[in-house]
Order: structure tokens, then sequence, then C-alpha cells
């Protein structure tokens, strides 16, 4: 009797049924445990990333200068006084020398002795010579004047001051020799070598000595680039979407566009490249490495992303405001313009921020269109050669110097901040006038 | 006059029209605004659709046919010994020619009367004005680009002069055509309706531009080098050719660069894919929304950051962190420190890309996943699973057609990448298994093969295109499909 007591009405917890519970809530435990390894993975790549990026490059917003007393001696510059007559000689004088004369006085070093005269030249960036020349082709008068300058130290120099060179490694093998270093502690506890805030990297164009090279040059590019997208591609992407979405009858026609636009918005951008070339640049003529182009490819590129997100807004526009405008006596067109487009504006300016933001970061269709040019100057005009803030990266990445390295993040960083500053805009825009409906 | 110019002009009398209209419009209404069909600003808008739109068209038409005509005339003026020398000497001395015309405008008259009578120094006479010359002038070209300024000049002012004919024509028949029962409404829209199929076309344009423009290219690789030994060679050595010589003695095998793009993709695929699909799955099933909605945006931001950030981290952090551990791994085990992984190497290119590819998976997913209907979660739940047992015998398999178009559009992304590849792979085209080598991919030789001084028509340049519709047909075939699946799923469950 006991006996089938118990086996009907189990007591203790080992005669019960194994169905395995306890497995399978480890199993649950586990797979919960993926799933947050797997999400903690990609934060910490996303974190490493921007922590390479920013610790590399914050100190590119540094820049070591070197203020001498510069003494436009005229027997330099111009030794048989013949300025008036031709100016040019201006432009080719001997700067480099008035750099050297300042040095050897404020170092105290032997003239004669040539490897330290040498050593102490290198510590100055060879930009000095044009700098010089540009002050004073700009005001001729200085000459015979002294005035300190301030002119920028080189690469090396620089990154000894920023902490950057190991200066444990054996001294033939560094690239900043002790001497060097002396000086610089001498020059900086007299104020003379001091750090600033780098001006240079938002303002100066490519140049082969990092500490002279900045992206303004190529920023102007993007400028114009994004201008000739915005232009371009958000009345296009917007009128075909209107398009598409209110007027096209469904038929095969319209249904290969539609397929048409979500595969050119899945096509490498690499081909968006080989495209311009081929069309813009050899079919129709237009010049190479010129912002117009660049600004074409990008419209073409960015049109798909812009007709998906202004669909997807207009579709979100209830039928029944279509329904009370038609019955108002409106006509399409004017239902359309009047009541549906402001409606879906907020989702459209979302859409081109997004894309727009997109294409200020896009480099590969560049490289192939010549936009990977040694731009110094300024682009007057978007026909004029110029590169892009990407494609500057790409060619700072692609320089061996350390110094470069850090300009490079440093152009990252910038190019970060638009992009956050775009995307964050494109967030507010849809918190602020988005409307459920 | 330039064509700026009469552009502005144009749409000054556009404007201009636009008034006049609107207020003729009003004026035969006599006040009684009811009385017109459409409103005075639909009247003034077709008024001035009739005096631009003609006028633009015949501006352009002219644009592109004027140089055509000039050309063709200035080549049939040139000497019978050039003419008999070919096409390319004959392109030759009209480039040249045109370059003196260029120069002849900044010279006054003296100069231009002494440089006729003696054209000797032509060049020293140019170069002096900044203008440079590719070779010493013959008499002719004086001739020739003289003859070439006048045309010039001419069909500038015939341009303008018929340009604006037309604009005030149109503008004058329309505002004639003004009167209460006009339908200026309906046919304005025509115009508008008109312009939104041109924009939508644009997608279809490009597409054909595409497929054309790199077709043509590719063909007339083809005449070089045969498509066999393109699509079946396992070479890729191009060498470099000289300018003027087109030199075929390269070889262009697809098949290491194909199998290095593969391989990377596969190596990225590796990576993203259990990273991606496991963040996926808890999101949408396992995360608070308070989680969600900060973790979401957070993994997004990866597929914001442009390809060159990350070329540049695995060029360097990725590459150099790798090459140190695995030489550290190698000093343990064997107590040789010599590295075995390369800086540049598949594993490099292939785990940067993974981590570009992360929020493409989990975002796509994410989707896919929260779109199987909650009946089937609750009807799981009920019968006793588990959470992570009704994820994997319930919500996966029917989300799986979904997930699979999903990731196939995530490997066409793949790929097609090349900024991180031309950072992060290496250049030598080799066919290999070692992931810890480099290796180089289709984009990365598309990239090599066209910056550069080569010449355009070479096969070292042309190769591009024969790569970049290859690469096209690829991505074409993986995104039509993944989209066809994708869609099909999404009509599943609707």
């Amino acid at each position: 009797m006991t006996e089938i007591a118990t086996s009907v009405f189990p007591r203790s917890p080992a005669a019960r049924r194994d169905i395995g519970i306890k497995r399978r809530y480890a199993a649950e435990r586990r797979f919960r445990a993926y799933g947050v390894a797997a999400i903690l993975i990609g934060l910490l790549f996303l974190f490493v990333l921007l922590w390479t990026v920013v610790s590399k490059g914050y100190t590119a917003f540094q820049q070591t200068t070197i203020t001498l007393p510069i003494e436009f001696a005229e027997k330099v510059i111009d030794p048989k006084n013949e300025r008036a007559a031709n100016p040019a000689k201006l432009m080719s004088a001997n700067y480099p020398l008035l750099v050297r004369d300042a040095l050897v006085k404020t170092l105290g070093i032997d003239p004669a002795n040539r490897a330290e005269v040498k050593k102490a030249t290198d510590m100055v960036s060879a930009s000095a010579r044009t700098q010089l020349r540009d002050i004073v082709v700009a005001n001729p008068a200085v000459i015979g004047t002294t005035l300190n300058v301030s002119l920028l130290a080189s690469g090396d120099i620089d990154s000894a001051n920023k902490g950057q060179i190991n200066l444990e490694v054996e001294e033939s093998k560094r690239k900043v020799n002790d001497r060097q270093l002396a000086w610089m502690k001498t020059l900086s506890e007299d104020g003379v070598l001091s750090k600033e805030f780098n001006t240079g990297i938002f303002t100066s164009g490519a140049s082969s000595r990092p500490e002279a090279s900045g992206i303004g040059v190529a920023a102007l590019g993007s400028l114009y680039m994004m201008l000739i997208v915005l232009v371009l591609a958000l009345p296009i992407g917007v009128a075909a979407s209107i398009y598409l979405e209110e007027f096209a009858p469904k038929n095969r026609l319209t249904d290969l566009i539609e397929v048409n636009i979500n595969n050119l918005a899945a096509v490498p951008s690499i081909v968006y490249g080989l495209l311009g070339l081929s069309i813009f640049i050899n079919f129709a003529g237009m010049p190479r490495s010129a912002a117009l182009v660049g600004g074409l490819v990008l419209t073409l590129m960015t049109l798909p992303t812009i007709i998906i997100a202004t669909r997807a807004a207009l579709k979100a526009v209830p039928p029944s405001i279509r329904s009370a405008a038609l019955g108002l006596g409106a006509s399409k067109m004017q239902m359309v313009f009047h009541h549906v487009l402001p409606l879906a504006a907020p989702g459209v300016l979302t859409g081109t921020i997004i894309g727009l933001a997109h294409a200020l970061g896009e480099t590969a269709p560049l490289l192939l269109i010549g936009m990977v040019a040694f731009v110094v100057d300024y682009p007057g005009s978007p026909m004029e050669p110029s590169t892009a803030l990407p494609v500057q990266i790409y060619m700072w990445a692609n320089e061996a110097e350390r110094a470069f390295v850090e300009r490079t993040s440093g152009a990252i960083i910038i190019l970060l901040i638009f992009l956050v500053v775009m995307n964050l805009g494109a967030i507010l825009l849809r918190r602020r006038f988005e409307r459920r409906w | 006059m330039n064509t700026s110019l009469i552009l502005l002009l144009v749409l000054v009398i556009g404007l201009a029209t636009y008034l006049a209209g609107r207020a003729r419009a009003l004026a035969t209404s006599k006040g009684k605004l009811s009385a017109l069909h459409s409103l005075p600003g639909y009247h003034g808008t077709y008024a001035a659709i009739c005096a631009t739109i003609p006028a633009l068209l015949v501006l352009a038409l002219w644009l592109v046919a004027a140089p055509v005509y000039i050309d063709n005339d200035i080549r049939s003026s040139l000497p019978e010994t050039v003419l008999a020398e070919g096409e390319a000497t004959t392109e030759l001395a009209l480039g040249q020619v045109k370059s003196i015309a260029g120069g002849l405008k900044l010279l006054n008259a003296a100069e231009l009367s002494t440089l006729s009578d003696d054209p000797a120094n032509l060049r020293e006479v140019l170069a002096a004005k900044g203008v440079p010359l590719a070779g010493e002038g013959e008499a002719y070209m004086v001739g020739s680009a003289q003859r070439f300024n006048t045309l010039t000049t001419a069909s500038r002012y015939l341009m303008a002069a018929a340009v604006f004919l037309v604009a005030v024509a149109g503008a004058v028949l329309a505002l004639r055509g003004i009167k209460t029962p006009f339908r200026a409404r309906n046919q304005v829209e025509r115009v508008m309706l008109g312009a939104l199929m041109l924009a939508s076309s644009i997608a279809i344009l490009t597409t054909i531009g595409i497929v054309g423009s790199m077709l043509s290219e590719t063909i007339r690789f083809f005449q070089s080098v045969s498509p066999v030994e393109f699509f079946f060679g396992t070479v890729w050595d191009p060498r470099f050719s000289a300018a003027g010589s087109s030199d075929t003695s390269g070889q262009f095998g697809l098949l290491p660069l194909l199998a290095g793009t593969l391989y990377i993709a596969l190596v990225a695929m590796l990576f993203a894919v259990p990273i991606g699909l496991f963040a996926a799955i808890y999101m949408a099933e396992y995360a608070r929304p308070a989680v969600r909605s900060a973790v979401k945006p957070l993994l997004e931001i990866l597929a914001g950051i442009p390809t060159i950030v990350y070329g540049f981290f695995a060029l360097v952090t990725v590459g150099p962190f790798l090459r140190d551990i695995s030489a550290e791994l190698n000093g343990l085990v064997t107590g040789n420190y010599v590295s075995f992984i390369q800086a540049q190497s598949v594993l490099t290119a292939g785990i940067v890309m993974g981590i570009m590819l992360i929020p493409f998976v989990s975002s796509l997913s994410d989707d896919i996943i929260t779109q199987v209907p909650a009946s089937l979660r609750d009807g799981s739940l009920g019968l006793g699973a588990t959470r992570s047992e009704t994820i994997k015998r319930v919500v996966l398999p029917a989300a799986l057609p979904g997930i699979v178009g999903a990731l196939l559009l995530t490997a066409s992304r793949a790929v097609g990448e090349t900024m991180i590849v031309v950072l992060a792979a290496g250049v030598a085209a080799r066919m290999q298994l070692n992931p810890f080598e480099a290796m180089t991919t289709v984009t990365v030789k598309i990239v090599n093969q066209l910056t550069g001084d080569l010449e355009f028509n070479s096969p070292q340049t042309l190769v591009a295109f024969a790569l970049g519709i290859t690469l096209f047909f690829i991505t074409l075939c993986l995104n039509i499909y993944a989209l066809y699946i994708v869609r099909k799923y999404r009509e599943q469950y609707e």
C-alpha cells in the first residue's frame, strides 16, 4: 500500500521524472550570454576604433612653433638691389639663409661649424622659405628690418616636443639627436619654442611636409561636391519619388524602375567611379580631378538613398489627407504639392542629410576620377582641380612619416565631427517634426 | 556673349513673362476671378514655360551641335598632306589649331599682322603670352586658327540671337493665347508630370550608363586580350605600358583577384555573421526597450563611419597588432619571435571588414526577426519551451529566408568594398589558402590600374572596366536574388 502511494505521489525530488530542466535553463543562460557577448564585442570595436583615432589624432590640433627674430638683411635677399626693376627676384631669394642666421645668433653656434649649423636648421620646417617669401613679397618694406616671425618646427621636432619619440632609443637611430633635444629645452625655457593651437590643419593644403599640411583645400573641394549633390540630388530624387509613389501606373516598367533603384542602392561605390570616368570625363570631356565630376558621381550614388527615404516618407502620409484634398476639388498635382509633400518634408530632409553624410565620407569613386591630386591652392571653382576630405585622409594614410599618422587621425576626427553633426541634425529634425498618424 | 549670361537672360525673360501673363489673366477676368478656368498664377507659369523651355532646348542643342560642325569644317580646311596621314595626326593638328586660336585672341592687331606674314616664331610669340604650344606651329595653322575664331564668334552671336528669338516668340504667343476659358493649370500640370517622369527615368539611365559604358570599354579590352585569358587566367601581371605603345605583353588573369575577393569576403562574413546575428537576436528577443533604444543606434554608428576610417584603423592598429601578437605567440610556442601574420593580410582586411559589416547584419536581421508574428512565439512558449528553444526552433526557422536574403546583401557589400582592402589587403595577386598572407582583390586592382599616369587606351587601363563589370554582375546577382527573397518573405507575413 505504501509502495503504491509513493509511486503515485512522488515525495523525494530524485524520483521526479527528469525532463532536463536544469540543462535547458543552463542552455537558456548560455544563449543569452552569447547575445550579450555579441553586443559587447560590437561596442568594444566601436570604442577601440574611436579611441585609436582620438588618441592618435588629438595632438594634431597643436603645433610646435619656433619664434625667431628674423633680420631681413638686404645683402641676403637682394644683394644687387634690383628688386625695383625685377620684382620676381624676391621670389627666388635665399630665404633659408635668413633662418640660419637667426638660429645661429639665437643659439650662439659657431657659424663655421657646418655640422652644428645643419642640426640647428633641421629643427625648422622647410616651409619657412615660403613663409618668409610671402612676408617679403607682400611688403618689400620689411627688407632691412628685423621682425619676430613664428616659424613651424620641423615634423620630427614637433613629434619630440609632444613626447611621441622614444628617447630611450640609441641616438643614431633616432630622428632627433641629443644636441637638438638640448636646444629644444633651452629654447622652450626662453619661450622661443612653444606649442600653439594648430590653425594650419584647418587652412593649409597638401604639402610633402607634415607640419605644413592641412585639410583646408580638401574641405573646400568636399564642400563644392556637397553643394552639387544637394542641388541636383534633392530635386531629382524628390521628383522621381513623387512620380513613382503618386502617379506611376502599376506596370512592368515601374516595377523595373523599382527593382532598379533598390539595386542601384547596393551597387559598389567604385562602379560609380568607373561610370564617371568613362561617361563624364572620357565621353563628355569634363576636366579630370574637378569637383564638378565628383559631385555628379556622388549625386548618382546618393539618388537611390534619397529616393528610398522620400518614398517611405510619402507612403507614411495617410490616405485620408489625399482624399480630403481631392474631395475639396484640388487636382492631383495640387494635392501632392500643397498637402502630401509638405507633410512628408521632415522625412525627405532626414533622408537627404543621411545621403549627404554618406556621400561626404565616400572615397573610392573619387580615386578613379583623378581626385587623388596634390592640390596646394584653394580651387576657385568646381571646374578646377581639387581633392576631397576622405581622399586627403587616404593620401596621408599612405605617407610613411610618423607625423602624418597624427595628421591623418586629426583629419579623421574632423571628418567624423562633420558626420556626427549631420546625423545629429537629421535625428533632431526627425524628433522635432515627425508626426505619427 | 557667354553661355551663363544667355541663360540668365532667358530666365529673366521667363520671369517677366510670368508677371505679364499673370497680369493679363487678371485683366481678362475683369475683376471676376471665378470667370477664369485657372488661377492667374497658372496662366503666368504657362506663359513662362512657353518662353523658357523651347529657348533652353535650342541653347542645349546649339551647344552640342556647333562644336561638332566647327571641328568638321576646320578639319576639312586642313591641307591634304595632313589629312593623308591618318586620323591621329589630323586630331593632333586640330588640337594645336585650337590652342593657337586661344592664343591669337590675346594678341593685338599689330602682333597679329606680323604673325600672319611670318608664322615662323609662332611658338615664342604665344609662349610670351602664356599659351604653351605642344609643338612647332605650321604656317597653315594660323589661317585655320583665325577661321576657327571667326566661326566660333559667329556661332556665339547666332546662338544668342536664335535663343532670344525663340524665347520672345514663345512668350508673345503664349501671352496672346491667354483667355478666360483657357485650361492653363492642366497644361502646367502636364509639363510638371513630364518633368517628374524625366526625373524617375534617371535611375534607369544610370543603370544603362553603367552597363553601357563598362561594356564598351570591356569590348575594347577584349580586342587586345582574349576573354578566355581574362576569365580563366591564373596569373595577374599587367606590366606597364609606355605611352603610345599598346603593348599587350602583360597577363590579365581574373582568378587570383576573384579568389582574394571571395576569401576576404568569407573571412569578413565569418567574423560578422555570428556577432551580428546574436546581437540581433538579443536585441529583438531579450533586450528591454531602454537597452534596445540605446544599443541599436550605437551599433549603427559603425555603419555610418566612412570606410576610409576603417582602412586607416586596419593599417595603423589591427595590422600591426596581429603581427605583434603572432610574433609573441610564435615566440611562446617555438622560442622564435618571428611573426607569422603579415601586417597586410587576408585576416587583417577580413576582420576590419567584418567589424564594418556587424551593423548591416544586425539591423537587417533585427528587422526580419521582429517581423515574425508574435503568435508563433506565444504558441511555442505556451507549450513550455524556453525562450532560447523558441528562438532556435520556431523564430529562426520562420525568419530563415529573410535572414539569408540579409546575409546575401551583406556579402555583396563585402565583395564591393574598396577602401579597407586598398589599405589592408596588399597588392600581391596570388592564389593561396593561408589567411595570414597578403592577397589582393578586384576592387584594389581597379584602383591600382586607374590611379597613375597610364595611357587610357592601353589594355592595362581598360582591364579596370572588365574587372568593374565582373564586380557589377556579381553584386547584381547577389542583390537581385537577395531582394527577391526579402520581398517574398515580407509578403509571407503581411
